[in-house]
């Protein structure tokens, strides 16, 4: 394969002075390797470099939240390079919108948008290499290959390793041509690989945001209204005579406590007599769901996707199912609650932090401090966690505020509690359904949703669309208050649990096995589509038959156990999932989990296979715990005492497999969490008879759940 | 404000902080042993667990005035990140975001020491009170079974 270069892609060739104490991940330490001062490093590009040591450095330009880019993106880059991965280390790049693409975590998409440019960045650099050891040797380019961090000389088995290249590359005009490989010769690629940043971790190393450290800079915290609720009167008096407190500062409807060191912040902030008062009227739960059950009773103007007649299939159908399923408000809750350092000086700011957007961070802070955006930096500390709620800006534009009011560097630290109930949640929402059938077929299918501050609470050409000849979606919006934002798996983590549902019943009603009615539909977009297809069928009945031979679908299992199946295509992979469960005393027990995946090449094995567990894992959790509800606009669940995500005992056993295939990467982050709501949902009701169309899971006779 | 003198990771130290200043802040914020994290400070998550004596506990509600013994923390479990629980950790590729991981490994090294063969029943009330937010109990599980194997006990 032949690749054209854009100039976007690369710089010139430069050289660098290089120096200072080079740490591996490896080991920690056994490659460190002190560069002489003036070493001259190969630097092709912005992804790559190489010192006379022969110690290869690998920018990781994406946000690290947990989906480990950090290590299959330079995993890409290192391929290309036929590199010896033992003597790469991975840095992470700060917010650089010249050289890099896409400096996002979010819609699963850091593979997808950078397969082709970091290929082609490792490519280049091995192109360069092979060059300078030719004209070394006095040898056509033709006859030398690289391999493991050496070029050799086929004819004569002279080799050179990249270290000892790496000068004379950089003065070698950069191709503009490079020749990817035949995926058959990967070496890293598909492989497992260990997390670059894992030996840190394991041993406490590993700086967070909320570890940083900086000369003068003070810790605060602020005091937020809840939803609806306005500033009217503040007394610091007592929070001013915590010692460690330097700074007391009113803004933007806040108060935010400087201190010193973080207990300080806390104890200040405790100490804040402060009065609330109403603007307009502050939501609870009761009133949104009142809202949504009117607005599902009724068609929008402009539905989302509207193929045939659903009205005529609904009044001409044998028989017409409905069920309505219904959404809670969720928090992302990641473990490192929000947090964000700042420092704005006059002529420009630093800002670091955990965030999956630096470039909308910097947009936002320019902004608001009236700086250009060329005057502020933004530098990403790995995450812990994210789950879309650092897609945000909130949190990073208020810390870049209060450095800038209190003209100090600033270290904001939000509370468990702050994070709770500062959040932009997943928003809640109704989904009503209704399936025409008729001659024992799937005729109709209409959709009516309304969610909170949703344009689109669907996804209206998630299967069966596509399939059914009389399809309909409408989605209301209800606006509120209460501020929303992207959930891990937007709008699919819910309506792949409600239509994996609802089919499960129409095949029910129908008298066909669950699985075996999902293939026959497909069977149908293939041979008589109808409309938009959005997913390739053959590839969707793949993950669906080998999920279900992995989990035995049909047969007889172990008494008191029953299967339930779900599927769902997002983020370009298809999922497909059968999950053991038994109930007890209205107890539910997910006892394992089997999963087939198509999402096409799969970079790195073992980070591919944690991200399928954790979205299975933490789609369980959510869907028998997960909820937040509102209370004249305060959170009602301030902490993991009364909101409860999943522990170790609740965690199943989980088999994954593949589906290999040499297409295209596609996303792994989300895709693995929405179908797993509906493989339970659909056994619970295998083993109880009660089907689930409210989420969080509350059976009769569960006594324990509120109790913990 | 008051004094307190220490042992962590078998060093002395001297702080001058309020009693009531949970241990998690004096090591976090006074002695620059960030490795510890916050994560709900109520004694909820885990992710703030370090040895008192030997024995599990919850950093972020435990007040310094209280910290009595020796206390070791992620940065003292072992000299060179080789304890049989963070090799086990690193060869089964355990951690996601990495967040809660200190903790949890803090939590699985007192159990080894208590248990030195866990059972998956073992497991499951040791590691209860420890949250991953990424789900990575899969591999913790088995990363305790192959610490286990490593001389976890140590």
């Amino acid at each position: 394969m032949k690749t054209a270069l854009t100039r976007r892609d690369f710089m010139k060739v430069s050289t660098l002075a290089g120096g200072g104490l080079l740490l591996s991940f490896q080991t920690g330490n056994a490659l460190a390797a002190l560069l002489p001062k003036d070493a001259e490093v190969f630097q092709p590009n912005a992804f790559v470099s190489i010192s006379p040591e022969g110690l290869i450095t690998i920018m990781a330009p994406n946000p690290e939240v947990g989906q480990g880019v950090k290590t299959s993106l330079p995993m890409l880059v290192a391929e290309e390079l036929d590199a010896d991965w033992t003597m790469v280390r991975v840095e992470q790049a700060g917010l650089d919108t010249r050289n890099f693409q896409r400096q996002v975590a979010g819609g699963s998409g850091s593979v997808r948008s950078s397969w082709e440019s970091f290929r082609k960045a490792g490519a280049t650099a091995r192109q360069m290499l092979l060059e300078a050891a030719a004209q070394k040797w006095g040898v056509p380019v033709s006859e030398c290959i690289t391999r493991n961090g050496f070029v050799i000389h086929q004819p004569t088995g002279k080799t050179l390793n990249y270290g000892a290249l790496a000068t004379a590359a950089s003065g070698l005009e950069v191709p503009q041509e490079v020749k990817l490989k035949d995926p058959k010769d990967y070496n890293l690629i598909g492989r497992r690989m260990v997390n670059v940043d894992a030996w840190n971790i394991v041993t406490g190393k590993m700086p967070f945001g909320l570890d940083t450290r900086r000369e003068g800079m003070l810790t605060a915290m602020v005091a937020r209204p809840t939803f609806g609720k306005k500033l009217k009167s503040v007394d610091d008096t007592r929070a001013k005579q915590v010692k460690g407190v330097k700074q007391v500062i009113v803004f933007d409807n806040k108060v935010a406590i400087l201190a010193t060191n973080t207990w300080a912040a806390k104890k200040g902030r405790d100490a804040l007599r402060l009065e609330w008062e109403a603007e307009g009227t502050p939501e609870s739960t009761e009133n949104y769901n009142t809202a949504f059950a009117e607005l599902i009773k009724n068609t929008t103007q402009e539905p989302k996707r509207n193929d045939g007649d659903v009205n005529q299939a609904l009044s001409q159908a044998d028989k017409v199912l409905e069920s309505v399923f219904y959404a809670p408000f969720l928090p992302h809750a990641p473990l490192e609650p929000m947090n964000f350092f700042a420092h704005v000086r006059e002529d420009g700011a630093e800002l670091y932090g955990p965030t999956q957007t630096p470039a909308r961070t910097r947009t936002e802070a320019a902004r608001v401090l009236g700086l250009p955006e060329e005057k502020i930096t933004v530098g990403m500390s790995r995450m812990g966690g994210g789950f879309g709620r650092r897609l945000q800006a909130d949190y990073s534009v208020e810390a870049a505020r209060i450095s800038k009011l209190a003209g100090v560097p600033v270290l904001v630290v939000w509370t468990r509690e702050d994070d709770m109930q500062g959040g932009y949640y997943r928003p809640a929402g109704m989904y009503r359904y209704r399936a025409a059938l008729k001659n024992n077929q799937l005729t109709g299918w209409h959709l009516i949703a309304a969610a909170a501050n949703s344009a689109n609470a669907s996804r209206e050409n998630s299967f069966p669309a596509g399939v059914v000849p009389n399809f309909r979606v409408d989605s209301h919006n209800y606006q509120s208050p209460i501020t929303v934002g992207p959930w891990r798996a937007p709008n699919h983590n819910f309506i792949a649990f409600a239509e994996e549902s609802f089919l499960d019943e129409i095949a029910l009603e129908l008298g066909k096995d669950p699985v075996a009615f999902r293939l026959e539909l497909l069977e149908q977009a293939k041979t008589n589509p109808v409309g938009h297809v959005a997913y390739d069928p053959t590839r969707y009945i793949n993950v669906i038959k080998t999920a279900a031979e992995m989990g035995n679908w049909g047969q007889q299992g172990v008494k008191g156990i029953f299967k339930g199946f779900g599927a769902h295509f997002s983020f370009g992979t298809y999922v497909a999932q059968v999950a053991d469960v038994s109930v007890q005393n209205g107890k539910v027990k997910v006892h394992k989990v089997y999963c087939a995946v198509d999402c096409g090449r799969v970079i790195n094995l073992s980070g591919a296979e944690t991200q399928i567990e954790g979205g299975i894992i933490d789609g369980i959790g959510h869907m028998l715990y997960g909820e937040i509800t509102f209370k004249s606009g305060e959170v009602e669940q301030k902490n993991f005492n009364t909101y409860r995500l999943i522990r170790m005992p609740d965690a199943p056993e989980i088999e994954v497999r593949f589906i290999n295939t040499n297409a295209e990467p596609q996303g792994l982050g989300e895709p693995g969490l929405p179908p797993i709501g509906a493989a339970v949902a659909n056994a619970i009701f295998a083993a109880t008879g009660s089907r689930i169309y409210r989420l969080p899971v509350r059976l009769p006779g569960e006594h324990s759940k509120r109790s913990f | 404000m008051a004094v307190f003198q220490l042992n962590v990771n078998n060093r002395s130290y001297a702080v001058d902080v309020d009693p009531d200043t949970p241990l998690l802040w004096v090591l976090r914020d006074e002695l620059n042993l960030t490795g510890t994290k916050y994560g709900c400070g109520v004694a909820q998550c885990g992710a703030c667990t370090v040895h008192l004596n030997g024995n599990p506990v919850r950093s972020c509600t435990l007040p310094v005035a209280a910290a009595k013994g020796n206390i070791t923390t992620i940065e003292g479990l072992s000299e060179n990140g080789d304890h049989p629980v963070q090799k086990a950790w690193i060869e089964l590729d355990v951690a996601q975001c990495g967040y809660c991981q200190a903790g949890q490994i803090m939590t699985a090294a007192a159990l080894l020491a208590r248990k030195p063969q866990p059972t998956d029943a073992d497991i499951d009330t040791a590691m209860a009170g420890n949250i991953c937010r990424c789900g990575t109990y899969k591999r913790i599980r088995k990363a305790i079974h192959l610490a286990a194997t490593k001389g976890g006990a140590r």
